[in-house]
C-alpha cells in the first residue's frame, strides 16, 4: 500500500476536486495532500468550504502538523507547502516558482524525498506547467506517477506538460480518478 | 533510514558555516532550507553542494552572498493589514497605561513592518513613550531597514494596506517622496533602534511589552521554534503581547500554556499571569 498521495491542480481545480473527492470514504487509509493554485486575495477558507461536502475530512495543512490518514489536506494561498522527513508539514514564503505560491513542484519534490516509493503523485487540470518537474522527481524516487487525461481536463497545459516531462505510469480520465485513488489503498504492490 | 548523499553534503556545509562564521542553520526547517541551497547551487557555478564548502570557507564574499540567499526578506508595509488593525484596536489600548512601551520586532528583515508599527504607535498617541528594537541577523537587510528608503513603486500597495489597517491620516504623511523612492520620516526613525541579533544564539536584552516576530518561525524546526518562543516569553513583561505570522500557531509549542489568544486566527497572543 502507498503512504501518501499528493495532488497538484490549478485552473479548473475546484471542479475537478468536486468530482474526485466524493469517491473517498471517511477514514480513507492514505493521506491526500493537495496543492491548489488560488488567488491570495481570497480568504483561505476553502478547506472550511469543502469540509462537510464529502465523507472524507478536508482541512488546511498546518505548520508542524503530523500527516495522518483520513484527511485531505489543502495548501494555503500565499505559502509554499512542504513535507519534512518526519512526515510533518512545513510552510515557506520563499519566492514563487513557476509564478506560483504555493507551487506544486515544491510540494512534490519535498514529498518525494520524504516518502520515496511510497508516494503517489497526481497532476490534474491546469493552465501552466507547474508540477511537471515535481512529478518527474516523484518518479525518480520510485513513486507512482499519474496524470489526468488531458482531453478530460478543463485546462490541458498542466497535464500535457507533466506527460512530456515525467515518466508517467497512468493516464486517468477525470471521472475515473476517484476510483483510481480509492484502489490505491488495496494495492499491495 | 539511510541519509541521502545530498543530506550528507548539506550537513557538512552547515557544520562548516557554523564553525567558521557562527551562523547556525542546522536547526532550520530542512525541506525549505534544502530547496534554497539547491536554488543557490543553480546560480553558482557548482554542481554539488559539497563544492560550495571550500568556497564559503575561504571566500568571505561568497559566504555573504550565500547568507543573503538563505535569509528570507519577503515583506511589505502593513503586510496582513487585519493583523495591524487588531494591534491598533485590541493591543495598543491595553499598553496605554505604561509610562514606557518597549516593542521588539524580531527578524525585521528590511524593516517595512517596523515602520508600519511606528506609524500605528504615532497615530494612537504612544510613539513618544515607545521604543522599538528592530533586530535581524542579516546585516544587509538591517542596513536597508535603517535607511528606511523603499521603491516608490511599492507605495501604492503600502497605502492600500495602511488604509485596510485602519490608517487615521494619509500614508503620504510618513514619507518624503522622490521620483524613484520613498524615504520614511526621521520622526519615526528616531524611535527605532536597529541592531544585529541572532535568535538562534543571542539572549534576551530588555523587558518588552510587545514582541512581533512574523514569518520567521516557519523557517525553523520544532526544536528551534520552541527555543525562540521561550526567548520571547522570557522577554515579555507579565501580560505582554506576542504577534506571530498568520500560520504560526503556538498551540503545538512548548509555551502554549504561557499565552492566551487575543485572536487565534490572527495569531496574536497575550502572556498569562502565572500564579
Amino acid at each position: 500500500m502507498f503512504d501518501a498521495v499528493v495532488i497538484g491542480v490549478s485552473m479548473g481545480g475546484l471542479q475537478a476536486l468536486k468530482v474526485i473527492l466524493p469517491r473517498l470514504p471517511k477514514n480513507f487509509a492514505i493521506p491526500v495532500i493537495v496543492v491548489l493554485h488560488q488567488s491570495t486575495t481570497i480568504d483561505s477558507s476553502l478547506a472550511v468550504l469543502l469540509n462537510g461536502m464529502f465523507e472524507i475530512d478536508v482541512k488546511e495543512a498546518e505548520l508542524n502538523e503530523k500527516i495522518e490518514a483520513g484527511y485531505v489536506y489543502l495548501s494555503s494561498p500565499g505559502y509554499h507547502l512542504l513535507i519534512e522527513q518526519d512526515k510533518t508539514f512545513a510552510l515557506s514564503i520563499d519566492p514563487p516558482e513557476n509564478f506560483s505560491i504555493p507551487s506544486i513542484d515544491v510540494l512534490f519534490e519535498s514529498a518525494a524525498e520524504a516518502y520515496g516509493d511510497g508516494l503517489v503523485g497526481i497532476i490534474l487540470t491546469g493552465a501552466n506547467a507547474d508540477g511537471s518537474q515535481g512529478l518527474k522527481v516523484v518518479g525518480q524516487h520510485g513513486g507512482l506517477t499519474v496524470v489526468q487525461a488531458p482531453n478530460t481536463a478543463e485546462a490541458k497545459v498542466m497535464p500535457e506538460a507533466a506527460i512530456a516531462a515525467a515518466e508517467v505510469r497512468h493516464i486517468v480520465p477525470l471521472d475515473e480518478m476517484g476510483e483510481f485513488i480509492l484502489r490505491l489503498a488495496d494495492d499491495v504492490g | 533510514m539511510i541519509k541521502s548523499l545530498l543530506d550528507i553534503e548539506i550537513d557538512c556545509l552547515l557544520s562548516a558555516i557554523t564553525e567558521r562564521y557562527g551562523y547556525d542553520f542546522r536547526n532550520y526547517a530542512r525541506a525549505s532550507l534544502k530547496r534554497r541551497i539547491q536554488n543557490y547551487l543553480t546560480v553558482s557555478d557548482c554542481n554539488h553542494v559539497s563544492e560550495l564548502i571550500p568556497k564559503v570557507l575561504h571566500d568571505k564574499e561568497c559566504f555573504a552572498k550565500f547568507l543573503s540567499n538563505m535569509s528570507v526578506t519577503v515583506t511589505e508595509m502593513f503586510r496582513d493589514p487585519l493583523v495591524f488593525k487588531s494591534i491598533r484596536e485590541d493591543i495598543l489600548p491595553k499598553l496605554k497605561t505604561y509610562s514606557r512601551i518597549n516593542v521588539w520586532h524580531a527578524g525585521c528583515a528590511t524593516g517595512e513592518e517596523v515602520y508600519s508599527m511606528a506609524i500605528l504607535l504615532e497615530e494612537e498617541g504612544l510613539l513618544g513613550r515607545a521604543h522599538i528594537y528592530a533586530t535581524d541577523f542579516n546585516a544587509k537587510s538591517l542596513a536597508t531597514a535603517k535607511e528606511g528608503i523603499y521603491p516608490a513603486e511599492n507605495v501604492q500597495l503600502y497605502t492600500r494596506n495602511y488604509l485596510k489597517a485602519g490608517g487615521k491620516s494619509s500614508f503620504s504623511d510618513y514619507y518624503q517622496a522622490n521620483y524613484e523612492s520613498a524615504k520614511m520620516k526621521d520622526s519615526l526613525r528616531e524611535k527605532i533602534t536597529f541592531a544585529s541579533h541572532n535568535l538562534i544564539s543571542d539572549q534576551v536584552f530588555a523587558e518588552m511589552n510587545l514582541v512581533l516576530c512574523r514569518n520567521v518561525l516557519i523557517y525553523f524546526d520544532k526544536v528551534l521554534q520552541d527555543r525562540v518562543l521561550e526567548l520571547f516569553s522570557d522577554s515579555l513583561v507579565s501580560r505582554g503581547f506576542l504577534v506571530l505570522g498568520d500560520k504560526e500557531a503556538i498551540k503545538y509549542s512548548i509555551v502554549k500554556d504561557d499565552f492566551e489568544a487575543v485572536s487565534e486566527r490572527l495569531k496574536t497572543y497575550r502572556k498569562v499571569l502565572h500564579v
